[in-house]
Formats: structure tokens, sequence, C-alpha cells
């Protein structure tokens, strides 16, 4: 077991640099090419012919995590199986899936985790929620102290003084 | 009072999410897989010592199985090497490789040097089995129950003392529910 700590989270780019230098689970080298979808439905540069296919490809590959890179998109990933689960995403739009459908199809074998912005649902409501709950919340608190101001006297000390508090 | 304690319990909340969040000891890079419990995908690929030779872990239905992802490119399956020997001996279940991503010519002479701890080994040189079994680094071990059902997955080289504490306990529970 050879996994250097990490000491803390600002080196994000550094520890994706520790990850591809030194993992207990390795990712798999550049030993095949991408899977191929249908060879017809892609171009020379390995992109889908459709335009609104590529579009589609480039949308939801945006949007899922390279799990052995953790902070790439498998856009953006060089990993290995980022370019596996790109062949994958190509060969499922050709066939005529729908977005949820591969994003089902992503989940189903990776977990949640896959996806960058997590569906919206019971179970992650505070996820969603919590922002906006922070925004009321810091509303209420700006809102008290305004209102705590507005009503103190004023005396001459105000305008001389420099405690403005 | 308020004024003191809310920030205060503020820090303590933050600090002990950090703590867990940071810590060295978690492993970032193991996820739970969502296939616990669900049926174990059936694969069948050539074997790697004869590509005239079909393997399939549908062949295990009805046993109690290990499934081991490993590649010769992967430093770590090495180090995990000597105890999936170790645990072959003991025949307690039969093991099944799952080579991922790999060269049959270097798997052929990795078997040959290290030995053969497996029943048979797959050869998934493009790596869709891998995909269907969320495989994601290497090396990977499952746990498949004779229901055909996934009930373990461990992340990283499994050695002697994992084996004890993670999989022979559930071995043994997997055996009492099944059979």
């Amino acid at each position: 077991m050879n996994r250097r700590p990490v000491a803390c989270a600002l080196a994000v780019a550094l520890l994706c640099l520790l990850a591809a230098a030194a993992p207990v689970t390795q990712a798999a080298p550049a030993v095949q090419a991408a899977l191929a979808a249908a060879p017809a439905a892609l171009d020379a540069h390995g992109q889908l012919r459709d335009p609104a296919l590529q579009a589609r490809f480039e949308q939801i590959t945006k949007e899922l995590r390279c799990l052995v890179c953790q902070n790439e998109s498998i856009a953006d990933s060089n990993a290995e199986l980022a370019g596996d689960l790109r062949g994958q995403v190509q060969e499922l739009l050709v066939a005529g899936k729908s977005d949820d459908a591969i994003f089902k199809y992503m989940t189903d074998r990776y977990g949640e985790f896959v996806r960058f912005s997590p569906p919206l649902e019971t179970k992650t409501l505070f996820i969603w929620g919590a922002p906006f709950l922070m925004l009321v919340l810091g509303g209420v608190i700006v809102f008290r102290i305004v209102r705590k101001r507005a009503s103190m006297p004023l005396d001459d000390d105000a305008v001389t003084g420099p405690d403005l508090r | 009072m308020w004024k003191f304690l809310l920030p205060f319990a503020a820090f303590v909340a933050l600090a002990v999410l950090f703590a867990f969040g940071l810590s060295p000891s978690r492993d970032i890079h193991a996820l739970p897989s969502p296939l616990i419990g669900k049926a174990a995908p059936i694969f069948a690929l050539t074997d790697v010592l004869d590509p005239a030779r079909v393997v399939s872990n549908s062949t295990l239905k009805g046993q109690v199985y290990v499934l081991n992802v490993w590649a010769t490119w992967c430093v770590a399956c090495r180090e995990e090497q000597e105890a999936l020997l170790a645990i072959s001996q003991s025949h307690v279940v039969p093991i099944l490789g799952l080579d991922w991503k790999d060269d049959r010519e270097k798997s052929r002479q990795w078997l040959q040097q290290l030995g053969n701890p497996y029943q048979a080994v797959a050869y998934d040189v493009d790596g869709r089995a891998a995909i269907d079994w969320g495989v994601y680094g290497a090396p990977e071990t499952y746990l498949v129950d004779a229901n055909g059902l996934i009930v373990y997955k461990y992340i990283s080289p499994v050695t002697e003392a994992v084996w004890q504490r993670e999989f022979l306990p559930r071995i043994a529970a997997a055996r009492r529910g099944g059979a």
C-alpha cells in the first residue's frame, strides 16, 4: 500500500497527479483504443457524423465524472477508462438511446457519483435546496442587523466618533 | 451569549467535517458500488490461456465465487498475487479472473511466472465486461453468492488479512443464506 497521504484539498490538480503516479488501484494504460462504435457513424476524427448526436455526446460526456481522475469529466480526461466510456456513450447514442437512458446505464454501473449534478429527487433535495436555504438565512441575518442599526438612536457621538457600531 | 456560542459551534462543526472529509486514511478512490445486491453481469469471453475456449461466469451459477479483476500493467496486482495463490490453495471458493485490457502474451507469462490462482481467466481485451461490472481500477475483487448476486466488492489488493476479515465471514453468510 503506497498511497501517499493527501494533506489537504487545496491541491485538486495535484491530487490527480498523485492518483496517476502512485495509486493502489490503477487506471488502464493505453493498451487498446476506445471501444469502437459502429464505424460508419464516426468520421475520421472519431466524432459522430450526425451533428445532433455529436452535440448530445459533448453534453453528456461533460456531465459524467471520470472515476480515475475524479475531478475531470470523461469529456476532458485522458484516462483509458474515460476513453472506453466515451466510446460506450457514442455507441448508445448511435443505438438511439435517450440521454436519460445513457445516464441510467452509467449510474447502474458506477453509482450516482458518476454524475456531476445529481438528479433532483427526495434524497438529494437538501443538496439542491441548501444554497437557497443559505440565501434565506443570510437575508434574515442581514435584515435583522440593518433593522437593529436603523432603530439605534442617533446621537452626536455618532457624527464625530469613529465607533460606527 | 449566543453571539459567541454560535460561531464557535459552527467552527466545531466544520472542524469535525474536515477531520473526516480530509483525513488521509480515507480512501477517496474507494467508491461504493451500486451493484451490491444486484445480479452479477454475465460475461462470455475467451480464455486468456486458450483463445479457443470460452470462459463465462454463468458456469458458476449456484456457487459462491470470487471474481478478481487484474492486469499485467497493474503493479498492485503483482502484490496481490501471493495472497490469491494462498487463497486458491485453501479451496474455499473458486476464483475467476478477469484480465482487463491486457496483452494475451504478457498475461500468459505472468501466470507462468507468478503462478495461477484462477479457475479460469476471462480475457476482457476491450474492457466491456469490466464496464458492466463497474470496474474503474485494478485490482478489484467481487464476491458473488449462490443466487448470482454480488455481495461485496473490495478495491485495492487483497491480502491474507483482508481475506480473513472481509471475505470469509461473508462467504460463510452467503452459504448459510444461499444454499
